[in-house]
């Protein structure tokens, strides 16, 4: 513990780099690639409000590439 | 003889990709392979320098492509091989002086009689970019270890992949193992993590390149260069070879230095 007291804590810069790349390009990756999904995202908003109370905030639209399948994940939490 | 088309390129500027070039067309090229490389980066003449040839320019790809000169009037040849010739880009014109189609025609003809023809592809993601990328059999991807040019080049992997452009490895360049040891520095595993292309080589951070470039020799032209020796690696790998990536962190410290870098911390 004493040792802490000489080597001053501080977060590796390296890992926040990597951290701020990752959720910044996972953004760009979507955007780059389906340019339509922005305009989707406000349809089925508008189509979901109509119907229950949400957040559009809150909702998550995800472009996932595993292996060979590519999913499409939308996360809509209800109020 | 059908030779292969090799483009260097990266998005973001400054990280190095005329510098490559030159390394991995004159290792080529050193390895007795016939070599050229084309410099694409038009009005922004560069790679002449870095190969140490600029005085033997008189024509350039311009003229090439708009017939004002025989093609192999345009063709420099190197000081130190017989193997390696170079294209400069013009100097006084750009990038919209050629066009895809015409880089593609060029590459064709060079293919006759060359291994190698490598192309220094100008930064950004613009026409530039795209003459130098479309005739690629295989491209290579120059990135440091900063977030913007692992960004940018993340988006010219993206641009790559939907212009079916498959072949594509990754350099990471300019790796100083003092700053990733301290976590300062996203290391080669960092970068892979976020990029995800296959791996070609790592490039420790060498302060000698300024020299070198100085006086127009590229470090692989140098025995005891930690660079040109990473770029000798890369090169055995260009021509099919398994090589062991380099292991840049080994570094011997004396006691005195540890105690101090503890404290530092």
């Amino acid at each position: 513990m004493w040792l802490d007291f000489f080597k001053k804590k501080k977060k590796k810069s390296a890992q926040e780099a990597k951290e701020r790349l990752q959720i910044i390009l996972a953004h760009e990756r979507v955007a780059n690639k389906a340019p339509f999904l922005d305009d989707m995202r406000k349809d089925i908003i508008e189509v979901i409000k109509k119907y229950v109370d949400i957040d559009p905030k809150s909702i998550n639209v995800v472009l996932q590439k595993d292996e060979s399948v590519e999913v499409l994940e939308i996360n809509i939490p209800i109020k | 003889m059908a030779g292969k088309v090799i483009t260097i390129t990266s998005g973001k500027g400054g990280v190095g990709k005329s510098t490559t070039t030159a390394n991995l067309a004159l290792g080529l090229a050193l390895a007795g392979k016939r070599v050229v490389a084309v410099d694409l980066d038009i009005g922004l003449r560069n790679l002449d320098m870095i190969l140490g040839l600029e005085n033997r320019i008189v024509y350039d790809v311009v003229n090439i492509v708009e017939k004002a000169c025989k093609l192999n009037q345009a063709l420099i040849k190197d000081k130190r091989t017989d193997n390696l010739y170079l294209i400069a880009a013009a100097q006084t014109r750009d990038k919209s002086a050629v066009n895809a189609q015409q880089i593609i025609d060029l590459t064709n003809e060079l293919k006759q009689s060359f291994d190698f023809i490598i192309l220094d592809s100008p930064a950004g993601i613009e026409s530039g970019f795209k003459n130098a990328m479309l005739p690629a059999d295989e491209v290579i991807i120059v990135t440091t270890p900063e977030i913007s040019a692992v960004r940018d080049a993340d988006r010219v992997i993206g641009i790559l992949e939907s212009n079916e452009k498959n072949e594509m490895s990754l350099i990471i360049n300019r790796i100083n193992p003092v700053l990733v040891k301290k976590g300062d520095m996203m290391s080669k595993d960092d970068v892979l993590q976020v990029l995800s292309i296959p791996l070609l080589g790592i490039v420790p951070e060498d302060s000698n390149i300024v020299s070198y470039t100085n006086i127009g020799e590229p470090s692989i032209l140098h025995k005891d260069s930690k660079s040109g020796k990473a770029y000798k690696n890369i090169v055995q790998r260009l021509l099919g070879h398994d090589v062991p990536l380099m292991d840049i962190m080994e570094e011997k410290k004396g006691i005195l230095k540890s105690i101090i870098d503890f404290f530092k911390e």
